[in-house]
């Protein structure tokens, strides 16, 4: 059988909801024993909903001052321990599973899958590469132990199952290192959906012009109830903040209305939407790439076409 | 600092539009136009910019990869790295191999600091930093944005889901760096007569007595699911009507 150990996203005594999308991933590897790992200074909030998704069998809630933040260097000896029965580790492609998943498998010295989007048995994945210009099946050797990123944006959120799963306070025998420390993390305070899990997104790319119109995107945002996004032109002009990046190095998202505003459509930020149910784009430039994706196209002026869609809504 | 090193990957160019081979064995490479991982130039950048204000002594950039290779190792001499080693491998690149041997150089160069791109435009795996920092036993700091010096520390603001972590790292450590952090200077034809007669050192995984096992296969490559073009539609009053029809709004 099976053991896979879903390492948890948390912040702020909040599950991350990459997490139960890591359970539906695991789900998919058939007859497997999931236990998902809750490393925080007090666990005991984040462990009660991991233990309520759907086919979690049991958590193991690690407390210990020095994981209140999460720090790769700090927390990947504690989950490459708790890791030694288990035949897979799993966690998100976020940039929480980027930075700790990588160097549990070194410790493990075992390989890594990044990004998985499917799942065709133990030890077959499919997963892209080249900004998803190509999509790989990998087969890893059978017996071995696997680490895996789950693409998020693949998956669906496990649902909230009949009865909590036990949750087991363990304690970890691993050296912590002292040579990292955290200082401090600069997150804007929003009222808006977040942007990974949102059903509605909004998108502005450099076509506004500044930060200043770019409250454009905002307002139509919140005329709707969607999160908000952003080109990497967007971003690197000084629009919008890095966290609202959409694409290849951005964040991945797949929700069911993504509206493209004044974005040509790069590959590297097609890649990071293709998994949306229904594209729209509003662009001058009737050969933007943008429209070869877009289910419904828009071609004029946005400063223009705004308004009116906003008077509309 | 007495030394820096920066490991860079010989990619297929950020602007050619990479397509699957019809038997579905890999990407076309013939008569492609390759690069340095636009990433890992950012990091051989940041090298050079620590060293120009007189931080670090010495930047050595490095790479595993075939002999062609020594394309990119000029290229990053050119820009100013003061020497370079290729590690030749002709087999596909796994992120383990690869972080166990450029651990083996960082055994035997001791640098200070080593700087990758936080992850290759090819197989966007995002690995070897992370795994590097992990095998040598120290500190890692990834998708870094901006990066201060402080003595034997480094201050690291990171680009992270939430927004903007900072964190501080003793040296020796691993740095990744994010699309941000700076623009990389453009060649010029003198320095790449210069980088020339720079030092490029050629060694292969039996000398650094690293093991070349497979951990993963690659079965398939296949062309993404396309997505059907839509319709261009008249104004917004029919773009809304639509996506209401459809529940959207």
């Amino acid at each position: 059988m099976n053991k896979i150990l879903i390492v948890a996203e948390h912040a702020g005594g909040k599950l991350n909801p990459s997490t139960p999308k890591c359970v539906t991933c695991a789900r998919a590897l058939g007859d497997a024993e999931i236990v998902i790992a809750v490393l925080a200074d007090d666990g005991a909030a984040v462990a009660a909903q991991a233990a309520a998704i759907e086919g979690v069998s049991r958590v193991l809630r690690v407390d210990n001052p020095a994981n209140a933040h999460p720090l790769a260097a700090v927390l990947a000896p504690q989950v490459a321990a708790l890791a030694a029965d288990a035949t897979h580790v799993f966690g998100p492609s976020t940039t929480f599973g980027r930075d700790l998943m990588p160097r549990v498998a070194a410790l493990l010295k075992a390989p890594q899958l990044s990004d998985v989007m499917q799942v065709e048995s133990a030890t077959r994945f499919r997963r892209p590469v080249y900004a998803g210009n190509a999509i790989v099946t990998v087969e890893v050797p059978a017996g071995r132990k696997l680490v895996c990123t789950v693409r998020v944006a693949s998956f669906e959120a496990a649902a909230a199952g009949a009865g909590p799963a036990p949750i087991e306070t363990v304690s970890v025998t691993a050296e912590l290192p002292a040579h990292t420390r955290f200082v401090s993390v600069s997150a804007a305070s929003s009222d808006r959906p977040d942007l990974q899990t949102a059903a509605r997104v909004v998108s502005g790319g450099r076509a506004l012009g500044s930060a200043e119109k770019f409250q454009l995107i905002y307002a139509l945002a919140d005329k709707l109830g969607a999160a908000v996004g952003a080109s990497r032109a967007a971003v690197d002009a000084g629009y919008a903040p890095n966290e609202l990046q959409v694409g290849q190095t951005g964040k991945i998202i797949a929700p069911s209305l993504y509206v493209a505003i004044g974005i040509s459509g790069a590959i590297q930020h097609v890649t990071g939407i293709k998994d949306a149910q229904t594209i729209v784009a509003i662009n001058k430039d009737p050969e933007a790439p943008i429209f070869e994706v877009a289910d419904y196209g828009l071609v004029g002026d946005l400063f223009t076409i705004l308004p009116e869609i906003q008077s509309l809504l | 600092m007495r030394k820096i090193m920066v490991c860079v990957k010989r990619v297929i160019d950020y602007n050619v539009r990479v397509r699957v081979k019809p038997d579905g064995s890999g990407v076309i490479t013939d008569g492609v136009k390759m690069s340095i991982n636009p990433f890992d130039e950012i990091a051989l950048e940041e090298a050079l910019r620590i060293k120009e204000r007189g931080e670090a002594a010495e930047v050595v950039a490095v790479t595993l990869g075939p002999d062609d290779a020594q394309q990119q190792l000029r290229t990053a001499l050119a820009m100013g790295a003061d020497r370079a080693i290729l590690i030749k491998c002709d087999g596909a690149l796994e992120p383990l191999v690869t972080a166990q041997a450029f651990l083996a150089l960082v055994q035997k160069e001791s640098p200070e600091l080593v700087i990758l791109g936080k992850q290759a435009i090819d197989d966007d795996a995002a690995q070897t930093g992370p795994m590097l920092a992990a095998l040598w036993d120290r500190p890692q700091a990834t998708a870094a944005s901006k990066v201060e010096t402080r003595g034997d520390t480094l201050i690291v603001t990171r680009e992270v889901d939430a927004g903007l972590e900072v964190n501080e790292i003793d040296l020796p450590g691993v740095l990744t760096v994010d699309l941000r952090l700076n623009e990389p200077r453009y060649v010029k034809l003198p320095d790449i007569m210069k980088a020339k007669k720079k030092p490029l050192d050629v060694t292969d995984l039996a000398a650094l007595g690293v093991s070349t096992e497979e951990h993963s296969k690659v079965l398939k490559w296949e062309p993404p699911a396309q997505r059907q073009k839509g319709a261009i539609l008249k104004d917004a009053a029919e773009l809304v009507e639509a996506l209401k029809k459809k529940g959207l709004v």
